[in-house]
């Protein structure tokens, strides 16, 4: 199938246990999109990507790369997906017993036969696409939280991955280091074709990278739009989506009123 | 000065009821957390007398306040949802109105964390359902550590060589001032204890054969057992606990690479290799101890009790005590990363692995010696 979709999400439901997190999620992902999951806290978003990278398995439904199903699949055809994907963590998740270098090397190192040195160039470059140039042998703890974060994504992209895929990007970054990650996201799109999948309730980085966006309904337990965020803005028909995108504005001119009225 | 004052008005609740049969609070002085501030029941009795339809504040006389107040006036609200009277903010200080008004915004959430108690049955099922659910999840563990081995052995296990490496420095090497130390003791001790037995027979000679063989068979690999539970299962369990914390197991899961191969396998090849070594090292140790003790408080020559102690020991005596170590070695590896992986998203559910791989290793050591002692009985070994 050559224009299946890159990711096909079908009638997928997320639980912990019996608790129910969400349920009935429908949606597709072309190549080269850039998607968002968005949401307000402790709705799902995060658990939602758990399951999308093989972290967790579905309760029910089915989630399906280049059309082939990823959640059916068994162990050997799984890693081989799994090659194509890359994680940003929230916290980056480096490897806190091996150097930047080596956290860029080791899937490198796993999975094509390049010799040390070329991997070593590799690493080098990685690193120096998300100005870390120089930071080669130090270890994470080394490092501030932003820096983990870049490396982290350095590493994620150490395999050219299909898919990229970031929790929380822009969380505890200043707003000019997020806007460089969010340029650096588009960047990457562009030049590597990847698709790419964020976690985030960051409205500017929503509005500035997203090409499609999910709601997901803490309330409904279930989702609540899909469509270009600027116009899910102004033209959806759930209020809570609209409310969510313009950051409450809804809410206070409600109360604005009440006071008048009052 | 201040304080003077303060104690000279100290804050003040009069209780008193309007024309229309409401309840008005009249609070005066400051009413501060760090002063006195009136009791509650105040309100509750004039409210149990007879029950109010409004309950309104006035604070003309209110001099300073802060989340003692507020606390009083949460209060007040609680009592009349439940007694479904209307509750007056009006009386209250602007700023105190505002607080209120933040404090209601969002009603309180029924989050069935409510303190109930629950009966013994519900108790003894929950807590076994608990337990099945470990047991269940050791078995797990133990399965894909035996087919993590067997990779190992095709040569297929995905590991990095230098971990292996890192890790036999640190629990080989690094381990043998302490195991010395404490070997050294324990000989002392065992050699002590039969000295003071053995010289009333006149048989003062044979505290080597006491020393060598508890030292060889048992109190070599059991000391070297404990000391590597606490100080390398301890880390082990806090180390993968960290890591599962921090997401970096969820970083090697999604690169396709099994934690169980990559984590797991050389933190126990590492201790399967160094435990024997260890024990040896214990053993000699140990033998030094008894040694001592023979020189300074027996008649007994250097030359005697080596000679004594080579005759007592055989190649049989020392390989109960190996076989045992790396029996030791698994279970002190196995019980350190199955706690770390089983650890929960927070810092203190790292100390928890941390305490109960110690624990859990410990008894898994004690229960393994008594069934190697049996065993090594049948097999007359």
């Amino acid at each position: 199938m050559p224009d299946a979709p890159k990711i096909e999400v079908k009638n997928l439901t997320m639980a912990y246990g019996s608790f129910v997190v969400m349920q009935d999620i429908n949606f597709t992902i072309q190549k080269g999109e850039v998607f968002i999951i968005m949401g307000g806290s402790g709705c799902g978003k995060s658990t939602l990507l758990k399951h999308l990278i093989g972290l967790k398995e579905p309760a029910e439904g089915e989630i399906l790369y280049d059309g082939n199903s990823f959640s059916k699949a068994d162990e050997d055809v799984r890693r081989s997906m799994l090659q194509g994907f890359g994680v940003l963590y929230q916290g980056g998740a480096l490897w806190s017993s091996m150097t930047l270098a080596e956290n860029v090397a080791l899937p490198l190192e796993e999975y094509t036969s390049l010799k040390p040195k070329e991997i070593r160039d590799i690493c080098k470059f990685k690193l120096s696409l998300v100005g870390l140039r120089g930071f080669e042998d130090f270890y994470p703890a080394e490092i501030s939280g932003g820096m983990r974060k870049r490396a982290g994504l350095a590493r994620a992209m150490a395999l050219d991955p299909d898919v990229l895929f970031f929790d929380e990007p822009s969380a505890g970054l200043d707003p000019l280091s997020a806007k460089r990650l969010d340029d650096l996201i588009l960047e990457l799109r562009d030049s590597l074709g990847s698709t790419v999948v964020v976690v985030t309730h960051e409205l500017a980085s929503i509005f500035a990278i997203a090409d499609q966006a999910i709601f997901l309904d803490a309330k409904t337990r279930r989702q609540g739009a899909i469509g270009n965020p600027n116009e899910l803005r102004d033209h959806s028909e759930s209020r809570e989506v609209r409310n969510f995108l313009l950051r409450g504005e809804l809410d206070d001119a409600e109360a604005a009123e009440n006071t008048k009225t009052t | 000065m201040a304080a003077v004052e303060e104690l000279a008005s100290p804050a003040k609740l009069e209780t008193r009821r309007g024309s229309g049969g409401e309840l008005v609070l009249a609070m005066s002085g400051p009413w501060m957390l760090r002063n006195q501030i009136p009791s509650f029941s105040e309100v509750e009795k004039a409210c149990a007398e007879q029950p109010p339809n409004t309950i309104s504040f006035e604070t003309t006389g209110l001099a300073d306040w802060d989340s003692g107040l507020m606390t009083f006036v949460q209060k007040t609200g609680d009592l009349a949802r439940k007694l479904n009277t209307t509750l007056d903010y009006a009386g209250l200080p602007q700023g105190a109105q505002g607080l209120m008004k933040l404090a209601d915004a969002v009603p309180e959430k029924e989050t069935g964390k409510d303190n109930i108690e629950r009966s013994l049955f519900y108790r003894v099922g929950s807590t076994s359902i608990v337990m099945a659910e470990e047991l269940w999840e050791t078995f797990t563990f133990i399965g894909e550590c035996t087919l993590a081995f067997g990779k190992f052995f095709v040569g297929k296990a995905r590991m990095r060589m230098s971990d292996i490496m890192l890790t036999i420095q640190q629990v080989g090497p690094e381990a043998l001032p302490i195991v010395a130390l404490i070997s050294f003791l324990v000989g002392l001790i065992l050699g002590f204890v039969g000295a003071v037995q053995l010289q009333q027979f006149g048989a003062s000679i044979y505290v080597a054969n006491l020393v060598g063989v508890a030292m060889v068979r048992e109190m070599g690999a059991i000391m070297a057992g404990i000391i590597l539970c606490g100080r390398t299962g301890a880390a082990f369990a806090a180390q993968l606990g960290s890591m599962k914390v921090s997401e970096e197991i969820d970083a090697l899961q999604t690169m396709g690479l099994s934690p169980i191969e990559f984590l797991v396998l050389p933190r126990m090849l590492a201790l399967i290799i160094m435990m024997p070594l260890l024990v040896l090292f214990a053993d000699f140790i140990g033998i030094i101890g008894g040694l001592a003790v023979s020189l300074m408080v027996l008649d007994v020559t250097f030359q005697q009790y080596i000679n004594q102690t080579i005759k007592a020991i055989d190649l049989v005596q020392f390989s109960t005590g190996i076989i045992k170590a790396s029996v030791f070695g698994v279970i002190v590896a196995s019980t350190g990363c199955l706690r770390g992986m089983q650890c929960g998203n927070s810092s203190s559910a790292v100390g928890m692995a941390a305490t109960s791989a110690v624990v859990t290793g410990i008894t898994g050591i004690i229960v393994a010696d008594a069934i190697f002692a049996v065993l090594f009985n049948i097999l007359g070994m």
